[in-house]
C-alpha cells in the first residue's frame, strides 16, 4: 500500500504532527497521525467544541472540461449531470458484478475564471486503484474527442485537506472564508478565498461534509500553504477548545455516527444494496460499470444486510467476529469499539436479512466468548439539531 | 500539600512495591515477589506506566478466576484500548490465588497507580525457573527506550 516507489506518503503537515507529539501510524501508505493524546478525549472534543483533522491523505481526482460531467455520470452510480453549481453527492464506484470498488464525494465547483470542475474524493486506500479505474475508462480518443474533452488529474499532493468538525466549526471558520458559512447547506461547498495573509491570497474549497456525525467543513487547499493555514486555524482553535483530533478519533466517530468505512464494511464483494447504500445508486438514465448486475441485484432477496450491534457487556467486539442467533451462525462484524460517547461497546456487521430487525437478540463471539448483542437502530449517535 | 506527599509515601511503604524494586517481562508485565504464610513464593503482577502509556484510553480488563493454573509466557488476562486487545502474559508459572476485580469497573486505577492498586492478579509460585528471565528495572528501562527508538 506504500507509494510506487515504495516510500511512505506523507502530508504536508507530516512535520507538524511529529512536532505535536502525535503517534504516527501507516495508514494506506500515508504516516498519518492516529493520536495526539488521547482517542477518547479527542473525541470528546469533537462532539464538544470542535475538532481539526488532517485528512490529506484521502485522494482527491479533478475532472473538467466539457466531457467530464457525462464522463462521471458514466463512472459513478449517482447522478452527476444534473448537479448544480456548489453540490455535493455521496456515490460509490461499482465494478462490472455491481461490488463497491470505492464510496466518494463528488463536489461541482467553479474556479475563479468561471470554468466549472469537479472534484472526487476517493479512500486513500482506494486511490490507486480509481486512478487506474479512470484511465481505463478514459482512453486518450475519449479524452481528446472534440467537443467532449475530458481533462482528468490526481490532485491529491498538489493539495492538503482538513476536516474542521464540531458545534464550533463555523464561529472557528467564518473569519478565514469569504462566504457566509451559516446558510452553506448540508452537503454544499464552493471555492472560495481564504482571507487571511497564511493563504497568500490563494483559495481553497470548502464544503459542509464530513465524517463524525457533527456539523462540520472540510476544506482542500493548495499544499504549499497548508502548514501555515493549520497553525492559524490551530490558534484560533485554542481559545474556542477546538484541537487537533487523529485518525483514531476519527475512527470511533465515524463508527458513532453510522457510517461505512472502506476495507470495513465495504469491499468489491460488497454491494450497495445489502451496504444500506442503496440511495446512492440511479439505475435509470446514464450508463455505468455495474448498473445492469445493480439492476439484477435490486430485484433479488438480500443474502445479508448491514446493522448496528450493541453489546450488552463491557467487552468490545472488533472486526471478524462471528455473530451467532443461538447456534446459528448469522453474520460477521466489520467494525466494532467502546463508544466513547455511549460509553457501551458498539459494532457494526453484516448478518442475514431475518436477523437484522432492531431488537433482535445475537451473540458475538469475542475471542472465543460468546458476548450477547441486540440489533440497534443506525446511527447509534445522532446530534441534536437546533 | 505535606499531607498528601505523606500520605502517599506511606501507603508507598505500606503496599512496598517501587517500580525500581520490581522484575520486569518483555512483554512489561512488572512483578513483585512476596512470601505468604505457609512460606510459599507469591507474585504480584501488574504492566508498566510505559505500556499503559502506549495503550491509552482503556476501555476493558479482562481477568481469570481465582485457581486457574497458569504458565510463564502464556496468556492470563486481556486489556483492551480503544484501538486494539493485548493480551496480559504471566510472568511465571502456577495458580492465581487473588485477583483484582476492581479494576474492570475502575480502569483508571491503572493509569493512577499502575505499581500499587493497579495489579491484576497474585499467582503462587509453582516453579521459580521462569523467574531468571525476568529483567529488573536498568534492563527493562533499557528495552522501553530501545522501543521508543525503534517507533
Amino acid at each position: 500500500m506504500e507509494a510506487s516507489d515504495g516510500t511512505i506518503q506523507k502530508t504536508p503537515l507530516y512535520q507538524w504532527h511529529k512536532d505535536h507529539g502525535a503517534r504516527i501510524v501507516d495508514f494506506a501508505g500515508w504516516a498519518m497521525p492516529v493520536q495526539y493524546s488521547s482517542i477518547i478525549q479527542e473525541h470528546e472534543t469533537t462532539r464538544t467544541t470542535g475538532g481539526l483533522a488532517d485528512i490529506s491523505h484521502m485522494g482527491r481526482l479533478r475532472f473538467e472540461g466539457p466531457g467530464a460531467a457525462v464522463f462521471l455520470a458514466e463512472l459513478l452510480t449517482r447522478r452527476v449531470a444534473d448537479m448544480t453549481l456548489g453540490q455535493i453527492r455521496y456515490s460509490l464506484v461499482t465494478n462490472d458484478s455491481g461490488g463497491i470498488m470505492d464510496d466518494v464525494l463528488v463536489g461541482y465547483y467553479h474556479n475563479a475564471q468561471g470554468q466549472p470542475y469537479y472534484v472526487v474524493v476517493v479512500n486513500a486506500s482506494n486511490r490507486q486503484k480509481i486512478v487506474d479505474w479512470v484511465h481505463k475508462h478514459l482512453p486518450r480518443e475519449r479524452a481528446e474527442a472534440p467537443g467532449n474533452e475530458v481533462l482528468f488529474t490526481d490532485v491529491t499532493h498538489l493539495w492538503a485537506m482538513f476536516a474542521i468538525q464540531g458545534p464550533r466549526s463555523v464561529v472557528l471558520l467564518q473569519p478565514l472564508i469569504e462566504v457566509d458559512l451559516r446558510s452553506m447547506k448540508y452537503y454544499r461547498g464552493a471555492q472560495v478565498r481564504l482571507l487571511h495573509p497564511a493563504a497568500q491570497r490563494q483559495g481553497g474549497i470548502i464544503s459542509r461534509t464530513g465524517y463524525t456525525g457533527e456539523d462540520g467543513f472540510e476544506l482542500a487547499l493548495g499544499a504549499p500553504i497548508a502548514a501555515a493555514f493549520w497553525e492559524v486555524l490551530v490558534e484560533m482553535g485554542e481559545p474556542l477548545g477546538v484541537r487537533p483530533t487523529g485518525l483514531g478519533a476519527r475512527d470511533t466517530l465515524r463508527l458513532e455516527a453510522g457510517m461505512p468505512l472502506y476495507g470495513h464494511e465495504l469491499c468489491e464483494k460488497t454491494n450497495p444494496f445489502e451496504a444500506g447504500l442503496g440511495f446512492a445508486c440511479h439505475l435509470v438514465g446514464y450508463d455505468f460499470p455495474g448498473r445492469d448486475a445493480l439492476l439484477k441485484l435490486e430485484k433479488e432477496p438480500q443474502r445479508r444486510t448491514r446493522v448496528g450491534l450493541q453489546l450488552e457487556g463491557r467487552r468490545p467486539a472488533r472486526e471478524h467476529c462471528d455473530i451467532y442467533a443461538g447456534e446459528t451462525l448469522a453474520g460477521k462484524t466489520t467494525s466494532g469499539t467502546m463508544s466513547p460517547t455511549l460509553k457501551v461497546p458498539i459494532a457494526m456487521g453484516y448478518v442475514s436479512p431475518e436477523f437484522s430487525q432492531t431488537g433482535t437478540q445475537l451473540l458475538i463471539d469475542v475471542r472465543g466468548r460468546k458476548e450477547p448483542a441486540r440489533v440497534v437502530e443506525l446511527p447509534f449517535y445522532q446530534r441534536k439539531t437546533k | 500539600m505535606s499531607r498528601l506527599k505523606h500520605e502517599s509515601s506511606n501507603r508507598e511503604r505500606i503496599l512496598d512495591v517501587k517500580p525500581e524494586e520490581l522484575l520486569y517481562s518483555k512483554t512489561h508485565e512488572w512483578v513483585a515477589i512476596a512470601t505468604d504464610e505457609a512460606g510459599a513464593k507469591v507474585a504480584t503482577v501488574g504492566i508498566s506506566a510505559f505500556a499503559l502509556e502506549a495503550l491509552t484510553d482503556l476501555v476493558f480488563v479482562d481477568l481469570p478466576q481465582v485457581g486457574r493454573s497458569v504458565s510463564a509466557g502464556e496468556p492470563f488476562g486481556e486489556i483492551e484500548s480503544v484501538k486494539a486487545v493485548s493480551d496480559l502474559y504471566s510472568p511465571v508459572d502456577g495458580e492465581i490465588v487473588e485477583v483484582n476485580s476492581t479494576l474492570v469497573d475502575q480502569l483508571e486505577t491503572l493509569s493512577d497507580d499502575p505499581y500499587t492498586s493497579g495489579w491484576f492478579v497474585k499467582i503462587r509460585i509453582a516453579d521459580e525457573t521462569a523467574l531468571s528471565g525476568l529483567m529488573d528495572h536498568a534492563a527493562y528501562q533499557k528495552q522501553c527506550e530501545q522501543e521508543m527508538a525503534d517507533e
